[in-house]
């Protein structure tokens, strides 16, 4: 009976993983459909698709506007984010308990809050909607991810290390830039690609703060009600296969700093 | 990569801190002020744009979208009444999808954290395939459930093939692919922050438990399940949040059907297709407020209070 659970729960879990994974493998075996005009029966293999991704309307300037987009706000975000981080364990403050209510709350809610209200105070303004406001609000929502993400890196940075660089004459700055800053770039990094991930991918803020800017997500969503183009499949499988690749070189690269850590200790 | 945020809601005292010593100093105002004010002026101030708008009222013989500012609390009355249903769905619809992504998600991240240990290849590995849904768009997987549950799609030939389900029958459109398509959507965010909690327990309490006689199944639930109890809240808010106010899975292009919208599709529509920013953004407070006491009750009763 027991040997049998056991059997079970792994049974379970490759199912679950399986239903995981169907999605992803349906998206891109259909970025080699050869089909015509909509991307839903199976038509045979072809590259075409993958050869000219920019073939079908709009699709790689809605790529483009996306890591525009993605790459603008990652960088606001990050930037805001990390201070706040470091801020938030080095520094005693007032009102500290009303800023991580700040931070925490637009986690708590849900986007289509967020992107009713950004966009209701853009129609009170009258501020025009496109890029730009969807740049503002990608940032708004990215800066909290990135504190939780960085704060956990600075939390278990020893702070002897940095005394130790006061000790040895170091000004604030160079303390910060040659002893901080590089043993924070390890959470840094992480919390900017965080930051890119959720805003590439992110539609329903960006739909209610677009106006007539169109987004990679956007034009998914638009083109749903008429049948997707196999070209954007090929971007999503790209996208796909770049994240996974970055993500693979990163897991090796941390294995081999450590082996070598390992060595010379 | 994504796993910090997927500890966001989990306390605090799971990580090993160094001792911090906190000093005052002028800095920390410099280094909070651009990202506070930032969030004050986009998060802060659109709330009270929206509350501003909840109260607006039609201009006498205006264009269809002109409003001035009025306070008309019939508003609420009005969209309560109008969209009971919708706000009904929304949270039916969510609780369920959060149960089943507990169910699913918590035997796959007790797998990867306890199980695969002794095997770390395959445990980063598997890891990889729990985030690889992050890297590819969710509009897309979306639409592929839509396809694979179509009338002439695989799922639905093969149910009617062995008549599990009557020849006429249909999937998409149905409460049952909404929920199927939450489930599925938020799998990720349920499974990665109980993994995280899971991967840190030590199994020598497990073992001890063995000692003392206890059987596994006793084991698990006086030992690691209350241990992981962290995990599952933040994985359950993470899931049940964004899944209350989700309009993809619920919208007639993807997985839904008129008879299945939830709140975010007429909030959607009321504000960006009929242009009746009034209801939408009463709408918008209706579900923040009862999410925000949902989860305020939820996590008291758990006994987390430290969230950040």
């Amino acid at each position: 009976m027991r040997g049998l659970g056991k059997y079970l729960l792994w049974v379970y879990t490759g199912m679950a993983m399986v239903f995981l994974l169907i999605p992803i493998v349906y998206t891109i075996v259909f970025s080699f459909n050869d089909a015509r005009r909509t991307n839903i029966v199976w038509r045979g293999f072809t590259f075409d698709n993958w050869l000219d991704v920019c073939n079908a309307q709009d699709v790689c300037t809605a790529f483009g506007n996306s890591l525009l987009v993605a790459g603008v706000s990652t960088v606001l975000a990050t930037a805001m984010g990390t201070a706040i981080a470091i801020a938030l364990v080095r520094y005693r403050f007032r009102f500290r308990n009303s800023t991580t209510l700040l931070l925490f709350l637009p986690m708590a809610t849900p986007e289509v809050v967020l992107g009713a209200g950004l966009a209701a105070q853009f129609l009170q303004l009258g501020v025009q909607k496109g890029l730009p406001t969807i740049i503002i609000a990608h940032t708004m929502f990215c800066i909290s991810f990135v504190v939780v993400t960085v704060r956990a890196r600075v939390a278990v940075l020893d702070p002897a290390l940095e005394e130790a660089g006061r000790d040895l004459y170091g000004s604030p700055s160079q303390v910060f830039w040659r002893v901080t800053f590089p043993l924070l770039v390890p959470g840094i990094t992480a919390a900017a690609l965080l930051s890119f991930a959720l805003s590439f991918d992110d539609f329903i803020i960006t739909n209610f703060n677009a106006g007539p800017a169109m987004t990679f997500p956007r034009f998914v969503y638009t083109a749903a009600a008429r049948g997707i183009p196999a070209e954007a499949n090929v971007i999503a499988s790209a996208v796909f296969f770049a994240a996974i690749l970055l993500v693979l070189i990163a897991q090796v690269g941390g294995a081999i700093k450590r082996k070598r850590l390992a060595l010379a200790g | 990569m994504a796993f910090g945020a997927f500890q966001t809601a989990a306390p605090a005292g799971t990580q090993a801190p160094v001792a911090q010593v906190q000093r005052k100093s002028p800095v920390a105002l410099w280094l909070l002020l651009p990202g506070i004010l930032y969030l004050i002026l986009f998060f802060v101030t659109p709330l009270f744009s929206l509350v501003i708008t909840s109260f607006q009222a039609p201009v006498p013989g205006g264009f269809l979208g002109e409003f001035q500012n009025s306070f008309r609390w019939e508003n609420y009355v009005e969209v309560v009444s109008t969209y009971f249903s919708h706000i009904s769905r929304s949270f039916i619809y969510a609780t369920l999808a959060t149960i089943f992504a507990l169910l699913l998600g918590y035997p796959i991240a007790y797998v990867i954290g306890v199980k695969l240990r002794k095997y770390p290849l395959l445990q980063a590995l598997s890891l990889v395939l729990l985030i690889a849904p992050f890297f590819i768009s969710f509009l897309l997987r979306t639409l592929a459930w839509k396809q694979i549950f179509s009338d002439e799609g695989f799922f639905v030939g093969v149910l009617k093939t062995f008549q599990l389900i009557p020849s006429d029958a249909y999937l998409t459109g149905t409460p049952f692919s909404v929920v199927f398509g939450l489930t599925y959507m938020f799998l990720p965010f349920m499974a990665l922050p109980i993994y995280t909690t899971l991967e840190k327990l030590d199994l020598r309490y497990v073992e001890a438990g063995g000692d003392l006689y206890a059987n596994p199944f006793t084991v698990f639930r006086t030992v690691t399940l209350p241990l992981s109890i962290p995990g599952v809240i933040s994985g359950t808010l993470l899931t049940f949040i964004p899944a209350t106010g989700d309009y993809i899975n619920a919208s007639r292009d993807f997985l839904g059907s008129t008879d299945t919208a939830m709140m975010g599709n007429v909030i959607e529509a009321n504000f960006l297709v009929l242009q009746n920013f009034p209801a939408a953004a009463a709408l918008s407070l209706i579900l923040m407020m009862s999410i925000l006491i949902l989860v305020s009750a939820y996590v008291r009763r758990s006994g987390t209070d430290d969230l950040l």
